[in-house]
């Protein structure tokens, strides 16, 4: 079970053949996992951030409590959902509230700031030409605002990769299990190819969907681009 | 004396900004760098205290060669401004102002009480000295810088568009008292700006430089407005040259100025009815100084029996026999009643002055304006 | 939660017993490894991050340090595990220590590093000309004009930095390091709901409270000329194009934290 395989790049190669059913399985649940709560969560923040940025109160409060959810370690918010939520412990909704909370601490906060740095003379000029005030978020400020919300974005989607894999260590099924798997075989010796392709994986989907965002950034960006038609 | 001697500097690349710069800064005195961006002033400016060390030549002060010594020795020995104002915002006025003497190694219980009479100085309450830079205005955070210049006692002071940044009237606040302060301190100061007027009003020399870093003309403000030597100078010097050029040209104290009939503050309206004269009567207080001119019209349709200050037309400026010949041709211009009043140096009446009157006088006494009005445009 | 209270209330929790450490015992590991694993990264990446930030050079480093967040820290520590363990002998924490140190480290280096060379970067071009024009040398402009001024940035990287590690050392007891994690798998293990939920809570609340010492030694240090905290009745409205951006603005620019 272990030495025989051998480790090096050819135990990689026989280990993926041999359970590649397994592999995209658990890394189109670590995709989902790690995507949906970043939706859900600036699914809530919009509409927090924009409150924060038009009503002054309300911003020292979301930044606490932003901060405050933050401090929280992710596996302890992990095993504690079940009992918030009167969910199972392997329940996947565990991870995706959990994430969509940390998701909404950072996002928030940004969406609030992004919204407050629209510069004042153009958010005045858009008023003077008869913008009505959702109109103006909609075609003025949310679109300035983008790139730095997208910034949050990244940063968000690419801790979401690496935390949902410590859910795997309470068993939860994506690419954290190659690793308690590449653990447990180990035991009587070195057995690297489930730890070195979930690490590659993980990058991998860390950078892929990453780029995404990117490239959503400048689809919505044009005038950011040098040599942008007008 | 700040001396340059043949200082070029040139970029990787290529760029020249200053090329070959002959100048000398005399002491006590203030030389005004001037020119269009891209001229090499702001570097000019920085190859004195070595934040830009040239590609050749020599900057000298008193004699010395500035490159004999470290640049932060230097530094510590010359006063440097910035447009915006570079205060270290972690500090509050009073140790951003002693920062150079602690640097020197002065203690800080008198490096602090020099700092509080500067902070007088340049016009600012004792209490602003526990704030910090951000509660202050963009003018009082430049005041500051300017007493943290000062704050050493350098004999030398660098200013880098110092007021470039702040609205216009406080700009004329800050001009005005960076002219009473230099009068009585009397230091050597180079002085960068890209705004014509303010060289003229504050320089003793102005050396206007070209795109290439090269010096174009090198003159006292009324030569160099009397004078441009070339197309270049003359448009860069602007219009109304010959108008701006009577601002140095003083008012002689036998100005002749015609007796004006005044009526006071609280007097009836039938005394001010009386004293018209062509449809106007000037308006004193008690103590003779001019406070407004009242139209006939005004007389006729006040409801009140007295003479009140609502009433009055405020549009003319006032000359002084002090001031220039600019004002009281301006005086002259601006009188709704077309009588241009000029007072003492006090503020008491003396009279009023026609404006054919002002220009005879200009004649007679303005030949520098003449001069330049007679050039023409050449730009 | 309730049964998360009784666990934690419970006296037999907190004393030593036949070789299982109690609460304090497992707290105090926790917080070696923790703050063991900061110091090494501070002591690494705020002299590195200092003079990126002060010569504006290397920022490539920064890039590279950056590029650590996308390695998932679990399966850091299982490979480092895996190839480290057994080449140290003996008996005790070592094979578990070295490796769990070693991802702690790499997890709290970017924060730290990143924070301190945008905050040292990012101070006004005026204010470093003006020093260097009033005659600062370059280790003045930095000692009492940068690193002032980048302050609230570098504490902040700090605080990141800590709640990353404190964070990720509870992972770390599932390849057998002792630790408040401990009481997350020892429970998962034994379906024991209540010392699971137990130690989550311990965890948080050991984070929230480095990060609150941290925040006022943050309040302490900076000065209110840079923080925007002035006191009652010397405030006034900031103005001018030198006026400062409004307070806290440098600190939500380049906030850095992730969860962890």
């Amino acid at each position: 079970m272990n030495a025989a395989a051998g480790g090096g790049p050819p135990g990689v190669v026989e280990y993926v053949t041999s359970h590649h059913a397994e592999i995209l399985s658990w890394l189109w649940s670590h995709t989902w996992l790690s995507v949906v709560p970043v939706l859900i969560g600036l699914v809530v923040s919009l509409p927090l951030g924009y409150l924060a940025a038009r009503h002054r109160w309300v911003y020292p409060p979301l930044v606490t409590v932003g901060g405050l959810l933050y401090t929280i370690p992710s596996l302890a918010l992990f095993v504690v959902m079940p009992s918030i939520l009167g969910t199972r412990i392997l329940d996947p909704v565990n991870v995706v509230v959990a994430l969509s909370v940390y998701t909404v601490a950072l996002l928030a906060r940004v969406v609030a700031d992004a919204l407050g740095a629209v510069p004042e003379d153009v958010a005045q000029a858009a008023t003077a030409m008869g913008y009505t005030s959702p109109q103006r978020l909609l075609k003025v400020d949310l679109p300035l605002a983008v790139p730095v919300i997208t910034a949050g974005l990244r940063v968000a989607v690419v801790a979401n990769v690496s935390l949902v894999a410590i859910a795997g260590t309470i068993g939860v099924p994506e690419l954290g299990q190659l690793f308690t798997n590449g653990f447990q075989l180990s035991s009587d010796g070195p057995y690297y190819p489930p730890i070195v392709v979930g690490v590659v994986l993980c990058v991998a989907l860390a950078l892929v969907l990453d780029l995404v965002v990117v490239v959503v950034d400048r689809a919505l960006t044009p005038w950011l681009r040098k040599g942008a038609r007008t | 004396m700040i001396t340059f001697e043949s200082v070029t500097k040139r970029y990787p690349g290529g760029t020249v900004a200053v090329d070959q710069l002959d100048l000398e800064a005399p002491t006590g005195k203030t030389t005004v760098l001037v020119g269009p961006s891209g001229c090499g002033k702001t570097t000019s400016l920085r190859m004195i205290n070595r934040m830009i060390e040239p590609t050749s030549g020599r900057v000298l002060i008193d004699g010395a060669d500035t490159s004999a010594v470290s640049p932060a020795r230097l530094r510590r020995g010359i006063g440097y401004v910035i447009q915006h104002s570079g205060l270290l915002p972690h500090r509050t006025v009073v140790d951003n102002i002693a920062t150079v003497p602690l640097l020197l190694g002065v203690d800080r219980r008198t490096a602090r009480a020099r700092s509080l009479e500067l902070l007088e100085r340049v016009g600012l309450p004792q209490e602003m000295a526990k704030r910090y830079p951000a509660q202050l205005s963009g003018g009082q955070q430049q005041r500051v810088g300017v007493a943290r210049a000062l704050a050493a006692d350098p004999p030398v002071m660098l200013m880098d568009e110092p007021f470039s940044a702040v609205d216009p009237v406080v700009r004329e606040q800050l001009q005005n008292e960076f002219l009473r302060l230099q009068s009585d301190l009397g230091k050597t100061i180079v002085f960068v700006t890209h705004d014509i007027d303010e060289a003229v009003k504050l320089g003793d020399q102005i050396a206007v430089m070209r795109v290439g870093g090269t010096l174009a003309q090198v003159a006292g403000p009324s030569e160099l407005l009397a004078r441009p030597v070339d197309a270049f100078v003359a448009g860069f010097v602007g219009r109304d040259r010959g108008y701006r050029a009577l601002g140095f040209t003083t008012v002689p104290s036998s100005v002749p100025v015609e007796r004006e009939e005044t009526v006071r503050l609280g007097e009836s309206l039938t005394t001010a009815r009386d004293r018209l004269a062509h449809g106007w009567v000037l308006v004193v207080d008690a103590e003779d100084r001019p406070q407004g001119w009242l139209s006939e019209h005004s007389v006729r349709s006040a409801r009140d029996d007295l003479v009140t200050p609502d009433a009055l037309n405020l549009g003319g400026t006032l000359a002084t026999v002090r001031g220039s010949l600019r004002e009281l041709l301006d005086a002259a211009l601006s009188s709704p009643s077309g009588r241009g009043v000029v007072t003492d140096g006090q503020g008491h009446l003396l009279g009023t002055i026609s404006p054919a009157a002002a220009v005879r006088l200009i004649e007679e006494h303005g030949s520098t304006a003449a001069d330049a009005a007679g050039r023409g445009e050449t730009a | 939660m309730s049964n998360a209270f009784t666990w934690l209330t419970d006296p037999a929790n907190w004393h030593d017993q036949l070789g299982t450490p109690g609460i304090p015992a497992q707290v105090v590991a926790h917080l070696e490894y923790s703050l063991g694993a900061v110091a090494i990264a501070t002591a690494v990446a705020l002299p590195l991050g200092l003079l990126i930030g002060h010569t504006r050079r290397g920022a490539s480093i920064v890039t590279v340090a950056n590029g650590l967040r996308a390695l998932p820290t679990f399966g850091l520590l299982i490979l480092l595990y895996v190839v480290i363990s057994p080449h140290i002998g003996g008996r005790g924490d070592g094979p578990y220590l070295v490796p769990t140190e070693i991802v702690l480290v790499l997890m709290a280096i970017p924060p730290v590093l990143g924070n301190t060379s945008a905050g040292v970067g990012n101070v006004s071009p005026a204010v470093r000309d003006a020093s260097l024009g009033i005659g600062m040398t370059g280790r003045e402009v930095l000692l009492r004009v940068e690193v002032p001024i980048a302050l609230p940035l570098i504490i902040s990287g700090v605080r990141s930095a800590v709640l990353q590690v404190v964070a990720t050392a509870t992972v770390a007891a599932y390849v057998g390091l002792g630790g408040i994690g401990r009481y997350l798998y020892d429970g998962l293990a034994a379906r024991d709901f209540s010392q699971m939920t137990g130690g989550a809570v311990l965890v948080a609340v050991l984070a929230l409270a480095l990060d609150t010492l941290l925040a006022a030694v943050q309040r302490w240090t900076v000065s209110p000329g840079v923080s925007g905290r002035f006191k009652a009745g010397t405030a006034q409205a900031a103005l001018g194009p030198a006026g400062a951006a409004r307070p806290g603005a440098p600190e939500a620019a380049a906030e850095e934290g992730v969860p962890a």
